[in-house]
């Protein structure tokens, strides 16, 4: 669907569900302690059981947050794979805006004093 | 016939569920935000509500996107929380009142709000981390629960209008319920932040001022928003505001601003929270 263009936002709509669905799928099952070992245990086969696309699996192996939003992930679910790592919503937006994580969060505070 | 008390309105980052579990409320970075509950503690130990309904969005916990409700309404007489993956402990158990949540349910289908009834329904961080800010010293929770849970995940979403009306149909429900239950109700998450994209970190005091402002006296000003210049204004996650929106719509009567605490930042997001007096309309009397 078309919408008014926002700049660095993607709209999750019905076009990015259907195009993430298996990555979306994989990340919600890391709800249970269980299924994020055996994804610690052989990635691989982890993703090849919830039928990533050849990019979904690129995205993932690459740790690439803007490429897993591309092929369709929700951030919401992206944050359940991203705590396997060990990392929190803030360590993924310094990924994503390409700083550092202690840059990021002074951008953070310095909104506060706008 | 119930009576609605008020209204309680908060964010609830993850993050905050993480502070209380490692005991940082006083922590430089945490106390802008946690003492900002001071007066809610008040404001509840005075009020004293008997049943709480949250407006509230799912994180992926009890749905998912193969099956995604716009509006799904608890109908259990007890809640779970659970594992959500980002390493949260999981909340104690909460009571529910299914005899109350069907007549919600009634109510609103009959107002054709034709929405989702949930007699299993596990609640996330949304509720679980409010409810703990609300009464963080309760050895039982004070309230029984009804979660009302608002699609602010997969577009197209509801628009901010028709989550006001969602909330007036509940909030007409509360009143026609038999009985003299203390009625809260709570919308939580916002305000302004966005967790995805190259925009990550935006924040937009300007308008979550605006919010707050006019969410009291003058709530239609935010009702004209589309979905998507509430994500422009708001960010992707900002648009959890639909559920202040529709907690606000439950509250009937005549409402003032009783508190409200703002502090960037909380995690990636602008963290408010406010309160609100509600009056109920005087009722016409019989002929």
């Amino acid at each position: 669907m078309e919408h008014h263009d926002i700049p660095g936002t993607t709209i999750f709509d019905g076009d990015q569900a259907r195009k993430g669905l298996a990555l979306n799928r994989m990340c919600f099952s890391f709800n249970s302690a269980e299924n994020r070992e055996a994804f610690r245990r052989d990635e691989d086969a982890y993703c090849a059981k919830y039928g990533l696309t050849k990019e979904q699996r690129e995205a993932v192996r690459e740790r690439n947050v803007l490429k897993m939003l591309a092929v369709g992930g929700n951030v919401y679910y992206l944050a359940k794979l991203a705590g396997i790592f060990g990392l929190n919503v803030q360590d993924l937006g310094a990924q994503q805006t390409g700083m550092s994580v202690e840059e990021f969060k002074q951008k953070l505070v310095a909104a506060g004093r706008q | 016939m119930a009576n609605i008390i008020g209204g309680v309105a908060t964010s609830h980052v993850p993050a905050i569920g993480k502070a209380i579990a490692d005991k940082k409320q006083n922590d430089p970075y945490w106390k802008p935000f946690f003492s900002g509950f001071d007066f809610v503690h008040q404001w509840l130990q005075r009020e004293k509500p008997d049943i709480a309904v949250f407006f509230y969005n799912d994180h992926g916990l009890n749905f998912f996107l193969d099956k995604m409700p716009t509006f799904a309404v608890g109908a259990a007489d007890a809640y779970h929380n659970d594992d959500e993956g980002w390493g949260l402990p999981v909340a104690r158990s909460f009571a529910g009142d299914a005899k109350f949540s069907w007549h919600l349910i009634e109510t609103l289908v009959a107002d054709e709000f034709d929405v989702t009834m949930c007699q299993d329904m596990l609640v996330d961080h949304a509720v679980a981390v409010p409810m703990q800010l609300m009464w963080p010293d309760a050895k039982e929770w004070p309230v029984r629960i009804v979660p009302v849970s608002v699609n602010t995940v997969q577009h197209p979403l509801p628009s901010a209008a028709r989550c006001f009306k969602f909330g007036r149909s509940i909030g007409r429900a509360i009143e026609s319920y038999p009985g003299n239950q203390r009625v809260l109700v709570v919308g939580t998450g916002g305000l302004s932040h966005q967790l995805d994209g190259e925009r990550a970190g935006f924040i937009n005091p300007e308008f979550d001022r605006l919010c707050m402002d006019k969410i009291a006296g003058d709530p239609e000003a935010l009702t004209g928003y589309s979905s998507e210049e509430l994500v422009e204004l708001a960010g992707t996650q900002g648009v959890e505001f639909l559920n202040w929106i529709a907690m606000r719509g439950a509250l009937t009567g005549h409402v003032t601003e009783a508190f409200r605490n703002y502090h960037i930042p909380i995690s990636n997001t602008a963290a408010a929270t406010m309160v609100f007096d509600h009056q109920p309309q005087p009722q016409r009397k019989a002929a």
